[in-house]
């Protein structure tokens, strides 16, 4: 089990905002292009799940990935060189914002079909299982993928094989616009995924604490050999599902009502509560992201785009003949 | 038995099985899983005996969720294992189109080459055997529309036993498609059989005067209506395509620079079919080359039905072959 380091949770968060910020405004310079999903609100879940992982472990995550890439050590530069497109991007740029990928930290995206990736991890941990490892998949998923049938399938397979399989369900309470009661007959998702089998629970997806200890003990347990287990982390996106999204469907007292529980400020009070932090500690946490941000832009607008010769490379094996 | 000219009598289920077995003796990496293909011995007896020999981790029944276990072949491959699913049959296939479509064709590309996907799906195919609407499709064609899959069809029972070393050998998804029809049908296996390329057509049939091309199911009915035709006089020569993606372009050019006739058949629907793209390359590459219109023989455009004798109404026949070829030398 990973120690809790609030501090180190509080400064991913805060990485994960700015980050986030600066995407908003990159995006309306027209810099970033295609799908934005942005998972402002969520800071929580992405720094409390992977504070609980090692770098032996798996991450298979969704189309809304950028807090778990960045909290997963992906370098900030190579995330904004994906979404310009250039050739120094986690993916080379062939993904964007929705494909995120990084074998060297095994993050396996990034995947924009929802529940596409749940198999692929009931897979990945099948493969550590026959070849005895004693390494853990973490699946990153949302409240909409439940209703899909992959995840149905893929959990029953998963318990059946025992496999060391982490299910964390990021619940934003909205799959695109739909909410959730509006999609599920039984809203209280951990109760259906308890029906295969699987030990689930409930955790505050607010509080980045909560998120780290509810998963850690999921990841124990996958450890251990006893089987998959699910975690719902109860969270809310402050922003729109994407940068094309109009958010008509929310009552603005819902979303005044989870912003006034924001995971990043959350964090911080109790952190000045306990004399962790203050006023020109927060400053100093804040130039360096800043700095970092900036930095980090320089370096993608800098990068090079990939050769148009380069086209139709990384199809099969056999059409990189000229690397 | 092995017989004096080197050659053993197989079933094409005896050359699948030996390629099974042979590869899950070769490499503890390699492991098969899908629905009843362990205790029930496969829905075509293609794996009998090999939950025996193997034991449950290398060969495993999977619950009917095609999507989930297909995937998971994904997720094992890239967890540095080498999968062998079976999907009972085509038409179950398209449960798991999303897996191989949206995850196995694209994983590569997408993360910028990352990531290698050596998974093989094995998966039964074709019509024939009264199995109806939902059992009997041809549909290989639309798998070898994608970038990133490679598609194959094994019609000989060199390539039914050898196809899968090769294959798992890919760094990259390969589909094997297996026809449910020849199951049952005995040939000759060369004693020293093993690994065959998946790159290549191959000419198994010699002739002069017109070529026609096939794969899997339909290679039988083209080599017997070629020695139907020679009794006429007409010199036939028969491409067996083998792969449908990377398809052999130069082989089909090749043979149709020689006898400047085309006859393409293939149990699919010919709108869109893997037919239809042979003769776009020919139209392309070697379009003077041709004597003749090209002829097409392949599936009447109906969901394939349940009595024989509308069931062989849809499908190319050997009469079939022999009159698009009498047309076409005509």
């Amino acid at each position: 089990m990973n120690e809790v380091d609030r501090r180190a949770l509080f400064a991913t968060m805060l990485r994960i905002r700015r980050f986030e910020e600066r995407c908003v405004e990159l995006y309306s310079a027209g810099t970033i292009r295609g799908f934005l999903h942005l998972c402002v609100g969520e800071e929580a879940v992405a720094a409390g799940t992977l504070a609980a992982l090692g770098p032996q472990d798996a991450v298979v995550s969704t189309y809304r990935e950028h807090g778990h890439a960045l909290a997963r050590g992906i370098p900030m530069p190579s995330l904004f060189a994906e979404m310009f497109g250039r050739e120094t991007g986690c993916s080379r740029g062939r993904g964007g914002s929705m494909h995120l990928f990084d074998a060297s930290r095994r993050f396996y995206g990034g995947n924009a079909i929802v529940a596409g990736g749940i198999p692929v991890a009931v897979g990945l941990a099948l493969a550590d299982r026959l070849q005895e490892r004693a390494r853990v998949t973490a699946c990153l998923f949302g409240d909409g993928a439940v209703a899909e049938g992959e995840f149905h399938e893929s959990i029953n397979l998963a318990a059946l094989w025992r496999l060391p399989l982490v299910f964390l369900c990021e619940n934003n309470r909205y799959a695109m616009g739909t909410a959730l009661a509006r999609s599920h007959a039984e809203t209280d998702l951990a109760l259906r995924a308890g029906s295969y089998g699987v030990r689930s629970w409930a955790a505050d997806g607010m509080d980045a604490v909560a998120v780290q200890e509810a998963t850690d003990l999921a990841v124990d347990t996958a450890r251990a050999g006893s089987g998959p287990c699910f975690v719902e982390l109860r969270t809310y996106r402050f922003r729109a599902h994407s940068m094309y999204d109009a958010d008509r469907y929310r009552d603005p007292a819902e979303v005044e009502a989870w912003r006034a529980r924001d995971p990043l400020e959350l964090a911080a009070r109790s952190l000045v509560a306990d004399g962790l932090l203050d006023g020109a500690g927060r400053k100093e946490l804040e130039e360096a992201v800043g700095r970092e941000i900036d930095d980090a832009v320089a370096a993608a607008d800098a990068a090079p785009l990939e050769p148009v010769d380069d086209l139709t490379r990384f199809v099969t094996t056999g059409t990189e003949a000229t690397e | 038995m092995t017989t004096a000219t080197g050659t053993r009598t197989v079933t094409f289920r005896e050359a699948f099985r030996e390629g099974l077995r042979d590869a899950l003796a070769a490499d503890d990496r390699v492991f098969l899983m899908g629905e009843d293909v362990g205790r029930y011995g496969g829905c075509f007896a293609v794996s009998q005996g090999l939950l025996e020999e193997f034991g449950e981790e290398r060969v495993r029944d999977t619950p009917l969720s095609e999507s989930a276990f297909v995937g998971a072949g994904i997720g094992a491959a890239l967890g540095g294992t080498l999968p062998i699913v079976e999907i009972m049959t085509v038409n179950f296939a398209m449960l798991a189109l999303d897996q191989i479509v949206n995850n196995a064709a694209t994983l590569r590309h997408m993360s910028g080459g990352q990531f290698s996907i050596p998974l093989v799906l094995r998966i039964p195919t074709g019509p024939g055997r009264q199995l109806g609407a939902q059992h009997s499709h041809t549909l290989e064609g639309w798998f070898a529309h994608v970038p990133g899959l490679r598609v194959v069809a094994p019609a000989t029972p060199a390539d039914a036993r050898g196809m899968l070393a090769t294959a798992l050998a890919d760094p990259d998804p390969v589909l094997i498609f297996e026809q449910i029809a020849l199951y049952g049908v005995s040939g000759e296996l060369p004693a020293a059989a093993g690994p065959v390329d998946l790159d290549r057509a191959a000419v198994r049939r010699r002739g002069a005067d017109v070529t026609v091309v096939a794969y899997g199911g339909t290679l039988a009915p083209a080599l017997d209506a070629a020695a139907a035709l020679a009794a006429e006089g007409v010199s036939a020569e028969v491409v067996d395509l083998r792969t449908l993606r990377p398809l052999d372009s130069a082989a089909v050019v090749d043979s149709v620079s020689r006898t400047h006739r085309l006859v393409v058949v293939d149990n699919a629907w010919r709108s869109g079919g893997p037919g239809a793209e042979v003769v776009a390359r020919v139209a392309e590459q070697a379009l003077d080359q041709l004597d003749a219109p090209v002829e097409r023989v392949g599936a009447a455009e109906v969901p394939i039905p349940y009595p024989r004798h509308l069931e062989e109404a849809a499908l190319p026949s050997v009469a079939r072959v022999v009159e698009a070829v009498r047309r076409a030398v005509g």
